[in-house]
């Protein structure tokens, strides 16, 4: 899932300094699971924006609602009757929600409550860790299950470098090598041998940032 | 003469320790203030961010939550869920320019009838000196003063 959190409260605040009605949209995707922006986030920052700006005599009404997705706009147009009431939209998606939000209506200011972080997975309550850098070619198959593009600080194909220090990366003492995991791993499963002494070709990068904006079509859901 | 200010106290007490502790002091006939109003909760656990800051919003000055003591918890570990909850709260208090030090979380047995009398008192007296909730605006709230009853028979 799509992993993200919350900004800081001063930060928001000062983004909704000129307005005095928001309309706070949750979420009920991937920022629901990570608690960053489902309905009980979206609950609490309407509550922690209303006290702060109580504390400054300058109130803020807010309106909290909380849509299934952000990203599919079925979702989101149900929202336009709450619009003629409210300055501002503040969005608790992550920034393809904020930003389809804001291509679903052209006239509405609508803001970021959150910084998208990356996808990941929750390793265990209240801790989550990436996974997966979207690059467009998964090579998943030929590691063992464990991505050298995210995993390998360096996102290297063909092994560890040398700053991997027993089992761990060079930039910090808590980030195990990526390559470490996915020997370890094709050791366990018995294909250390044949796999590993397999090169990996040179990523096509183009299929991932580096090619600009991505599409994809599908012509028979059309 | 504007009237001395007196904080309007939210308690969130467990059932099974803070409630039965207040429960304990009247029974003990200690005395702690009118200020605190207890809102009794199944687990200290059951105490959401939410409801704490709504609370401010709603004219508290101060907000307490109670739990079970460490390893006594009824449900296992609702009073260290709460702690951390409550200490991500104090946060955001804090951020919101409340102030944190407004929410406390303590630990106390149901046996500990006269701790939490004290601690009534304490905090009480803390919020005294603290003020107002920054912002609060009045709501004419009736004080926790028990009517008196009507013993007149009808008619």
């Amino acid at each position: 899932m799509i992993i993200a959190q919350q900004k800081p409260l001063a930060k928001i605040e000062e983004f909704l300094k000129d307005y005095k009605k928001v309309l706070l949209v949750g979420c009920k995707g991937c920022v629901t699971v990570c608690s960053a922006g489902g309905r009980k986030e979206v609950g609490v920052l309407a509550s922690a924006l209303k006290l702060a700006r109580r504390e400054q005599g300058d109130p803020i009404e807010v309106t909290e609602i909380t849509v299934e997705r952000q990203c599919d706009t079925e979702y989101l147009d149900p929202l336009a009757e709450y619009l003629d009431d409210v300055d501002v939209v503040l969005s608790m998606a992550c920034g393809a929600g904020v930003q389809f939000m804001a291509e679903r209506y052209p006239g509405v200011v609508v803001l970021p409550a959150l910084d998208t972080t990356f996808i990941g997975v929750n390793e265990k309550a209240g801790h989550w860790g990436e996974r997966c850098q979207a690059c467009g070619d998964c090579k998943l198959h030929l590691t063992g299950g464990i991505c050298p593009v995210t995993r390998c600080s360096k996102s290297l194909m063909n092994g560890p470098c040398g700053g991997s220090v027993d089992g761990h990366c060079e930039i910090d003492n808590d980030v195990p090598c990526g390559w470490q995991l996915i020997v370890d791993r094709l050791d366990s499963l018995g294909i250390l041998e044949e796999s590993y002494e397999k090169m990996i070709d040179t990523p096509d990068w183009s299929t991932s940032r580096d090619g600009g904006p991505r599409k994809q079509v599908r012509e028979d859901l059309e | 003469m504007s009237e001395p200010f007196e904080p309007r106290i939210i308690a969130f007490c467990c059932n099974y320790c803070g409630f039965a502790a207040a429960d304990l002091a009247g029974s003990m006939r200690l005395n702690y203030p009118t200020n605190v109003r207890i809102v009794r909760i199944p687990c200290s656990g059951k105490a959401d961010i939410k409801q704490v800051l709504d609370a401010f919003l709603d004219g508290a000055d101060g907000v307490l939550v109670i739990g079970c003591m460490e390893g006594d918890c009824h449900f296992i570990s609702g009073n260290f869920k709460a702690k951390k909850r409550m200490r991500r709260a104090k946060q955001i208090l804090e951020d919101a320019h409340i102030g944190g030090n407004r929410l406390e979380f303590h630990n106390n047995s149901a046996a500990e009838g006269p701790k939490l009398a004290n601690l009534f008192n304490e905090f009480t007296q803390r919020i005294r000196e603290l003020g107002p909730c920054p912002g609060k605006i009045d709501i004419d709230i009736p004080n926790a003063v028990a009517e008196e009853p009507n013993t007149q028979l009808a008619d």
